[in-house]
């Protein structure tokens, strides 16, 4: 019977490198804050904008909505740095193009959880505040938001982790975040399975922490509702 | 000048529609200061909808809307009216609503809940809010439950909150749209009872109602509308004891069909 000869793992190469990785990591981490500041932000206003009764602002908030949900982003980061230079003469350096591409991307994403959290309050909500003199935007600043927020937070967590895990893309337009210098690492040195195991686990130590920290934020809410 | 008895309220030829239904057929009525109505009706009357016309939480379909002297609105096309939103905010922070649902903001304390008028609306400064709040929480009687948050309070409770709340903007006109209807019956008393006590103030309230027996007591004037139409206007004496109207006979026999 043939024996398959079993390579010796060399996690050894790998940790010997692994300031490498742990600088790679600063880029990540930046795409990652850039891209999800972005999106809380930029994604409250198209998601507002998506609720307005008038059109002319629903719908380009809509088709913004759809065209960046409904394409990879993969192929939305390659657009910002090949075809956005081709087509306007703006040549965007790679991080520029990954952190703008990947801001767009989680605002589209983040503007459907805003939109969904909105509506999920309940009317009565609105009347209140509508009987007491409040406009429209003093109301969803006092009342909405703070409710809908609430009810967001799992959510945009899951958002979130997606989103850091989508900057690994950013690799392929040549940021030299953590997977680029993985990508690069595994090839000089022909181990591809441990350095692609230790880059796993370092992204499980930087999102996990995240996550720890929404449970903690949604048990607080929690806590202040009763 | 505000002097007891001039009008301060008075609606036009009001109409409303939901989709082809048509609610309110034309409505007109003038409110003088200090009084009390009481709005009777059985369900789909279009009681709650002329109550919530009267702070246009329901945008009216056609008709006119004059709060002391000055009519609300611009007029449109076809009779409607247009109104816009500042002028909205200034008419509602006047004319005070308490719901039937109390719709209580769940992320704030009973006294956040009084403040929030007062504070983001009136401009008040934080101690002055707090201040009045408290005086007013006190005046329901629940000075104590200052800090509960609503989830912690009783339905009467919350309703008395929700009252302290439309008090804080100290409005001209006060509109209760059937502040009891949510509320399991023993803590119906309490309520009634703070809504009672508030008559002294010679504030102007229109409450919509099922409970006959307080609207006898409370009320200067009671309306009965019937299919969108007031059918019936006068002192309770009258419209309650002796109807002119068969309808309103048939609506009051059904409240008194069981007596013990």
């Amino acid at each position: 019977m043939p024996t398959i000869a079993m390579p010796e793992l060399q996690f050894g190469e790998v940790f010997a490198n692994i300031d490498l990785f742990l600088e790679a990591c600063g880029l990540t981490l930046a795409l990652w804050a850039v891209a999800l500041a972005a999106g809380l932000s930029g994604g409250l206003l198209v998601g507002l904008a998506r609720l307005s009764p008038r059109r002319w602002i629903a719908w380009p908030a809509r088709g913004y909505v759809e065209l960046f949900r409904n394409t990879p982003v993969l192929v939305q980061l390659i657009w910002f740095y090949y075809a956005l230079p081709v087509l306007s003469g703006i040549q965007l350096p790679a991080f520029a193009a990954a952190a703008l591409a990947l801001s767009l991307n989680a605002s589209a994403y983040c503007a459907e959880i805003y939109r969904g959290g909105i509506q999920s309050v309940a009317a009565g909500q609105w009347e209140a505040g509508r009987a007491l003199g409040m406009g429209r935007l003093r109301l969803l600043r006092r009342i909405i938001l703070p409710l809908a927020v609430r009810r967001m937070v799992p959510a945009f967590t899951n958002r979130a982790v997606e989103l850091a895990k989508n900057t690994s893309v950013a690799s392929i337009i040549t940021v030299h975040e953590l997977m680029y210098t993985a990508r690069l690492f595994s090839s000089q040195n022909y181990i591809p399975m441990e350095t692609f195991t230790v880059v796993a686990m370092i992204y499980f130590l930087l999102i996990y922490p995240f996550t720890l920290a929404s449970y903690a934020l949604e048990r607080r809410f929690a806590a202040g509702r009763a | 000048m505000t002097v007891a008895g001039d009008v301060v309220l008075q609606v036009e030829d009001l109409h409303k529609s939901f989709g082809s239904t048509e609610v309110l057929k034309g409505i007109d009525l003038s409110v003088r200061r200090g009084e009390r109505i009481a709005i009777l009706g059985s369900s789909g009357s279009g009681k709650s909808t002329l109550l919530r016309c009267l702070n246009v939480l329901e945008m009216p379909t056609r008709g006119r809307l004059i709060l002391d002297g000055e009519a609300v609105g611009k007029p449109a096309a076809g009779g409607a009216t247009r109104y816009r939103e500042a002028e909205l905010n200034r008419l509602r922070a006047r004319v005070g609503m308490v719901f039937q649902q109390f719709n209580l903001f769940p992320h704030m304390t009973a006294l956040e809940n009084v403040m929030e008028g007062p504070l983001s609306v009136l401009g008040r400064s934080r101690a002055e809010a707090r201040r009045t709040a408290q005086r007013h929480l006190e005046r329901v009687g629940l000075g104590g439950k200052a800090d509960a948050h609503p989830a912690r309070l009783s339905g009467g409770q919350q309703q008395r909150v929700a009252i302290a709340r439309a008090l804080a903007m100290d409005p001209e006109v006060l509109l209760f749209d059937e502040p009891t209807s949510s509320l399991d019956p023993e803590l119906v008393g309490e309520v009634l009872g703070v809504i009672n006590d508030l008559s002294e103030d010679g504030r102007t309230m229109l409450l919509v109602t099922h409970e006959l027996g307080f609207a006898y007591h409370f009320a200067t004037r009671i309306l009965f509308l019937h299919e969108g139409r007031i059918l019936e206007d006068g002192p309770p004496e009258q419209v309650l004891k002796s109807p002119r109207e068969e309808r309103t006979r048939r609506f009051l026999d059904r409240f008194t069909a069981f007596r013990f």
